[in-house]
């Protein structure tokens, strides 16, 4: 789906409706010793020349906190190692424009950064040079600003902090003057994160550590059917327990407060409480999935068109059909940092501290919830212990206001392990039905592909029923050139709670389509790779990663006794990635050795951490492709922690090897895509080595056996 | 009132005996570099080392750390002088959310203390415990053989 269709939906959405123009406030972190000068909303400049970038971004390990400071310092004219960084608070002028709200997410980032920030960067040296220009009553065109210092003839010498008072008064540029490419000294560069250090000596802030002075801790007590209602409780026990200061009552359910966590978690496990579970408690994955297969067979069902459909799929002249059908489990984003928040309901004035991918959505539902102005309410971003998607989400944030509110103190509410795995919003269930026409060479002459599958858009931004959801439709429609296609969505709602996951509906498009094309090419008594590059003859970009994962990875060469290559290709986030991954089974247990990436992805600002991101999304998604997957009995979720929802080890990870294409085109995204290709790539190859087609993830003894 | 030797320094705890060192160190001490993950030894966020052994501070009940040496990441090195491994993670920038790896870092110091030329499985047998839900294992093996070398050449 194009970011077009994406950025007009979020536009019209409640996310940007509720217009949260809070004024800009520099985070307490970002304060210098000296006089603060702001020449814009990105840069601030102390005449002590201590230089703070702001990140609208949160960082959550995917580089933020590098990569956007880079793109502001590349055209301010600033030294990357010199400048402080601080990650912007609720703001308008933060909005992210490929979501239309203050959003971390979507891989969107760099993206949206891209010429915002460039631009900001390039204003603030033209103010500078412009002060300074009218200081030394020289013409702008003959100074110089490099490394924090604006430079003229004859000696003439400044810093920025001695131009930002009089620069801060200056009208800022509208079209200030940008750096070719082949001028950068930043952009492209392997610059090293600037949240390395702090995050290797244990002194980097995660929401989980934030202490403020009288500070309370809580745990919450919710319902194990994700909804279910608080109809009584006794607190009797816990309130008799060492450093109980309070038990409360919120609409999530009863948090006990004390004076330290492990005081609050032992007194909460004694609670008695009786709960009004709602229709949920009657759910099974097994039942979800059936309504989603009847959603999908009911001729009833809103069927959406994903796209225009091509040429006719029923008039096309197949000499053989084949179908097949994908499912996909729900599955949880297990952030190692478990879901927490700080609030300091301060009088009416409520302060708010931790993780969040969210910030408008933080200011716009807590400043609801405690029945406040958001312009009364502070939020300061800590660094997110993962987000993938987890932390768009205020629930806890919520939660904690609340907590803080009723006991009029400042309250720090931490999620136990078990509360996070069993109250998360999970990634929805999939079901991808496919059929194609081939002609008598194999060769596919017409394709139909329905998704079935649960909006999570239409929870989280009220999106109207029977509309297409942009993120259910992802990836939908494949590269391939075939005369003949039709994509169509059908939208049925569960009732489990459902959420954006690493890569959102990606996951299972890819895996569907990637997955066939492998069933086509064995059809075809074809190869698969050579299958795919026949029908890419009009898609230079898709063909030529594709060939660049191939060749790096050996394809077709001779391997060890035991292994098979898969291989797979996806356009997601901009981003033009194929992967091949090499496995082994041993007693039906699947492992991946090494995985090979071929990644276009436009103008690359940091190789290094795009390599660390494609490091980290192949990983990710290998843990779904082998691993780990949630179930439901009873509404009740039933894995609870790391040994039931078993993620990707040491042991277990592969050797990952990258080829990144240079290129000057517009910055694609980098964080999730890898993981939506290698969950086909893996399977192609367990096919491949055991002639096993296994069309639903993860693959398990189960399925090999 | 329990008192144990915490980075150095001998230190007396108020906590309730049965509480986990963990919250202990974090909570009442206010060394928060020490992470809380999973709080049943599952995912190596809270590893530190107890007399020179890593262990799941998670799992150590206060009481039984009495009279015991007791090191975190803290106590590991610092920007002015950091261990092989710090040194080595900040050159292979390994961190991504970082949420997990000081009690990564606490892991591996724990195996180079005892093998300072380790192999690929003696590394996954030390290091499997500590999940990293950012996938940064490849980094982390790279900066454990690369402060591995260090250590050999002294």
């Amino acid at each position: 789906m194009t970011n077009f269709n994406r950025r007009n939906f979020l536009k019209g959405s409640g996310a940007t409706a509720s217009g949260l123009l809070l004024g800009v406030t520099l985070p307490e972190s970002a304060k210098a010793a000296g006089t603060l000068y702001t020449p814009n909303a990105w840069v601030h400049i102390a005449d002590d020349n201590v230089i703070t970038l702001l990140s609208a971004r949160s960082e959550m390990g995917q580089g933020v906190y590098t990569s956007m400071p880079m793109l502001i310092a590349e055209e301010l004219g600033v030294d990357i190692k010199k400048i402080r960084v601080a990650i912007a608070p609720p703001g308008a002028v933060y909005t992210n424009a490929l979501l239309g709200a203050q959003i971390t997410g979507g891989s969107t980032s760099v993206r949206d950064g891209w010429e915002k920030l460039r631009i900001a960067g390039a204003q603030v040296r033209e103010m500078l040079v412009a002060a300074a220009a009218a200081k030394w009553n020289i013409p702008a065109d003959k100074l110089k600003a490099v490394d924090g210092v604006v430079t003229g003839p004859g000696g003439k010498r400044a810093t920025y902090g001695a131009l930002a008072a009089d620069a801060s008064k200056l009208k800022v540029p509208e079209k200030p003057t940008l750096k070719a490419a082949k001028d950068f000294t930043i952009i492209g560069k392997r610059v090293k994160r600037l949240d390395t250090p702090a995050k290797t000596f244990g002194t980097a802030e995660f929401g989980i550590d934030v202490t403020l002075p009288g500070m309370l801790y809580a745990s919450l007590e919710q319902c194990a059917v994700i909804g279910g209602k608080v109809k009584s409780f006794d607190a009797a026990k816990a309130k008799s327990m060492p450093g109980v200061v309070d038990v409360v009552q919120i609409p999530d359910g009863i948090a006990v407060v004390a004076k330290s966590y492990w005081q609050a978690k032992k007194a909460r496990d004694t609670l008695r409480v009786e709960w009004d579970e709602g229709a949920a408690a009657a759910f099974s994955s097994a039942s979800m999935m059936d309504g989603i297969r009847k959603a999908s067979a009911d001729p009833a069902s809103k069927v959406i068109p994903i796209g225009k459909p091509v040429g006719n799929v029923a008039g096309a002249s197949a000499v053989k059909t084949i179908k097949a059908e994908y499912t996909m489990p729900h599955q949880a984003h297990a952030t190692l940092e478990p879901q927490n928040f700080t609030a300091d309901w301060n009088n009416g004035k409520p302060i708010l501290i931790g993780p969040t991918q969210f910030q408008q959505g933080v200011a716009g539902a807590a400043s609801a919830a405690l029945g406040v102005k958001p312009e009364d309410l502070t939020l300061k971003t800590t660094f997110l212990g993962g987000g993938f998607g987890r932390r768009l989400e205020l629930d806890f944030v919520v939660q904690a206001a609340m907590i803080s509110k009723a006991v009029g103190k400042p309250v720090k509410l931490i999620w136990s392990r078990e509360d996070d795995m069993t109250h998360d919003f999970y990634r929805p269930l999939g079901l991808n039905q496919i059929e194609a026409g081939v002609d008598a060479a194999g060769i596919p002459v017409s394709l139909k592909h329905k998704i079935t599958s649960q909006s999570v858009t239409q929870r989280a931004f009220g999106l109207p029923k029977d509309t297409l959801d942009p993120f259910m439709a992802e990836a939908a429609v494949a590269a391939y050139e075939i005369p003949n296609t039709q994509h169509d969505l059908v939208i049925h709602d569960t009732g489990h709670r459902v959420g954006y996951w690493r890569a959102v509906s990606h996951n299972m498009n890819a895996f569907a389509n990637e997955s066939f094309m492998d069933e086509l090419a064995k059809n075809a008594g074809k190869d698969p790779y050579a299958f795919r590059m026949d029908l890419l003859k009009t898609k230079p970009r898709f063909a030529n990663v594709l060939k660049l994962a191939a060749e790096k990875a050996g394809w077709g060469k001779p391997l060890a006794a035991g292994r098979a290559r898969g291989i797979a290709l996806m356009e997601g986030y901009d981003t033009y990635m194929a992967q091949v991954a090499e496995v082994s089974v041993t007693n039906g247990k699947v492992k991946v050795h090494r995985v090979t990436v071929a990644a276009d992805m436009g103008q690359i600002v940091n190789p290094d951490i795009v390599e660390a991101q494609i490091q980290s999304s192949v990983n990710f998604g290998i843990t779904a492709a082998l691993k780990s997957s949630i179930t439901i009995e009873k509404g009740r979720v039933q894995q609870t922690n790391f040994d039931n929802y078993e993620v990707l080890r040491m042991d277990e990870s592969p050797a990952i090897d990258i080829v990144l294409v240079k290129s000057i085109e517009k910055p694609g995204g980098i964080g999730e895509p890898g993981t939506a290709v290698v969950g086909p790539a893996i399977a192609n190859a367990v096919a491949q080595l055991t002639g096993k087609r296994v069309r639903s993830l993860p693959i398990t003894r189960k399925d090999l056996a | 009132m329990t008192s144990f030797t915490l980075n150095g320094k001998k230190v007396t705890a108020a906590s309730e005996p049965d509480t986990p060192l963990l919250w202990v160190i974090r909570d009442e001490l206010n060394l928060k570099g020490t992470k809380f993950g999973c709080g049943i030894a599952q995912c190596g966020a809270c590893t530190i080392h107890v007399d020179g052994v890593p262990a799941r501070a998670c799992q150590i009940e206060l009481k039984s750390v009495a009279g015991k040496t007791i090191k975190t990441i803290e106590a590991l090195g610092t920007p002015a002088k950091p261990h092989p491994l710090q040194a080595a993670w900040i050159k292979a920038d390994v961190p991504q959310c970082g949420y997990c790896q000081s009690g990564q870092l606490m892991a591996a110091s724990a195996l180079l203390a005892k093998n300072k030329n380790p192999t690929d499985a003696q590394i996954d047998a030390a290091m499997s415990g500590n999940i990293c839900r950012c996938g940064t294992y490849p980094r982390i093996r790279a900066a454990i053989k690369d402060a591995a070398a260090t250590i050999r050449k002294g």
